[in-house]
């Protein structure tokens, strides 16, 4: 087992024109954990999330300073196709954005489809990944049915399972869950907690009782900058920081 | 002003009346009356502009019957007239509009939602949507004087050398054409393509982009997987509308079509269309039976529009009810 984390930031400053999102954040995630970010609206929880797929670079005027390792690789070097760095570092969103003219099926499959190299039947990564995803039984007789047959948690699920089809070893989630249902977002949850077996997940929550629940690290951040980064329970019990313990106790927020 | 509001203060002792409330909004009544017979004479009106194009043409249906759709011989001296070259003229000066045109308009309006950047995409989708404003009567002069002899001298010599095995580009070359026709309508509806399907691409959600960006598409690849087949309905409306445009087309075309009552295979042939010939020749009818065969066409074109857009929403419907989950769903 090495101890290098699976994704480590180092000063990162994220900017829109100019203007900093984050500011010299350094943070790591080790492998096979859940690592949940949490803070109040703005404080650049999601711009972070995005620089670890270089998804923030796709907003005009975004700019990134510092670095980013993803298995100890520099993924802002110039070597680096983001096309295929998104394949090891997927992502969820927060409202479920299934291709709405692609029948199950093929939502899983457009993943592999853009990069048709896979040695394996189509058929049989589809299946791999919708029971990875926790969604198999529930649609294994009704693969060629549009994706908006499905409820929301199960079109959730659907798009984690497409993410999971390419085969990352990284999986982003921005607050997958604020958009469902109690018993959805339980599912959803329930599926993280198996998932970390395989992959190193971090995820973007408003709720603190989700990440309270279902994280390993969990990292406050509070006006763009990082505030305390520590296991999930003494983050809640024993917070180092005034702002952390007021945003927990829920003080503000 | 001396007499007071009665339900300002209801007297004491007395409940809220409802009789406050009751009451009918006159304003309401006209409202909708107006609405409802502005509704009605559209109907009415169909109703009435079929009625005369039947009525204006029952001598010539009586004379020729279905078989005016299949004739091609069109001589006013013998009264000898048959609409099969117009009807043909008609279909395919708007397909070969269309080949042309969507390949174009689509082109630009990916490029202009999708890649452009920021500054330009307003200004350059400003002017291309000016370009509907010129009247049609400009595009036949521009036609007459600028694209026909541009046509003349490079791109028909140029078709006829490389293609020139193919009966559709073989031929003398006049100029005025089946083809010329087609660029200048292609022209024409790109405005109008280009323009719907623009919006239609904006109104396809970022997240939908997003998505497909982070499963490892470029820019392009998200495009093709995830924002045209979302616009895919809205896209087909917007060829509809084009179609529409390209049969009802009068002005520029009978410009610079060549206005002959011919069949031909070769695009460098003169044509006629259904609309042109109504334009030109109603004027100059001077039999009863010449009226009624150019009321014939008209009442043609009335119907083959109506049926070609008639098939052309079907197909929108399809596609829409496919893309909606084919049934079970909830």
């Amino acid at each position: 087992m090495s101890d290098r984390p699976r994704v480590e930031a180092q000063n990162l400053t994220a900017s829109y024109h100019g203007k900093p999102a984050i500011r010299e954040v350094s943070l790591s995630f080790q492998a096979n954990q859940v690592h949940a970010l949490i803070g109040p609206s703005g404080c650049g929880k999601s711009t972070f999330l995005r620089t670890i797929n270089r998804m923030h670079e796709l907003t005009p005027g975004a700019t990134v300073e510092g670095s980013v390792l993803v298995d100890g690789k520099d993924i802002y070097t110039s070597g680096i196709n983001p096309m295929h760095l998104r394949r090891h570092v997927g992502m969820v969103f927060q409202k479920p954005t299934p291709f709405p003219t692609m029948s199950i099926f093929d939502n899983v499959a457009a993943g592999l489809k853009i990069l048709p190299r896979s040695e394996r039947p189509l058929a049989e990564v589809v299946e791999e990944a919708l029971r990875g995803a926790a969604l198999w039984d529930e649609v294994k007789d009704r693969l060629n049915k549009s994706a908006l047959s499905l409820s929301g948690g199960q079109q959730q699920r659907l798009c984690i399972a497409r993410t999971l089809a390419p085969g990352p070893t990284v999986i982003l989630l921005d607050e997958p869950t604020s958009a469902l249902d109690p018993t959805a977002t339980q599912r959803i949850e329930e599926l993280l907690y198996k998932l970390k077996s395989k992959y190193t997940i971090v995820i973007v929550t408003h709720n603190m009782q989700q990440a309270a629940r279902l994280s390993d690290t969990t990292s406050f951040f509070y006006l763009g900058e990082l505030i305390e980064h520590a296991d999930t329970k003494s983050l809640f019990t024993t917070p180092q920081k005034e702002r952390t313990e007021a945003y927990v106790t829920g003080k503000f927020g | 002003m001396n007499e007071p509001e009665s339900n300002v203060a209801p007297p004491k002792g007395e409940p809220h009346g409802f009789q406050d409330l009751s009451g009918t909004n006159v304003g309401d009544i006209v409202f909708k009356t107006v609405l409802i017979l502005g509704a009605l004479l559209i109907p009415v009106l169909l109703g009435f502009l079929v009625w005369e194009l039947v009525d204006g043409s029952r001598l010539a249906i009586q004379e020729y019957g279905l078989g005016f759709l299949t004739s091609s011989t069109w001589d006013p001296v013998a009264e000898e007239f048959g609409a099969l070259p117009l009807i043909f003229g008609t279909l395919l000066s708007s397909l070969l509009a269309l080949l042309i045109a969507v390949p174009l308009s689509l082109g630009v309006a990916v490029f202009l939602t999708e890649f452009a950047p920021a500054r330009i995409r307003s200004p350059i989708a400003f002017l291309l949507e000016l370009l509907a404003a010129i009247p049609s009567v400009v595009y036949g002069l521009w036609g007459i004087f600028v694209l026909i002899p541009f046509l003349r001298a490079t791109i028909f010599p140029f078709l006829q050398g490389t293609l020139g095995f193919l009966p559709f580009f073989s031929g003398p070359i006049y100029g005025p054409s089946m083809l010329a026709a087609a660029v200048i309508l292609a022209i024409m509806v790109m405005p109008y393509i280009m323009s719907v399907s623009r919006e239609v691409l904006l109104a396809v959600p970022a997240s939908q982009r997003e998505a497909a960006i982070a499963l490892g598409a470029t820019r392009w690849e998200a495009v093709t997987t995830a924002v045209i087949p979302s616009a895919r309905s809205g896209i087909i409306g917007a060829i509809i509308l084009g179609l529409g445009r390209a049969l009802g087309e009068t002005m520029a075309v009978t410009m610079v079509i060549g206005n002959t009552h011919e069949l031909a295979a070769s695009l460098f042939a003169p044509g006629y269309t259904m609309a042109a010939v109504v334009a030109n020749e109603f004027t100059e009818a001077s039999t009863d039976i010449h009226f009624a065969a150019l009321t014939y066409v008209a009442l043609a074109l009335f119907v083959v529009t109506l049926a070609v857009n008639a098939f052309a929403r079907l197909l929108v419907w399809r596609v829409t009810q496919k893309a909606s989950g084919s049934g079970g769903g909830r």
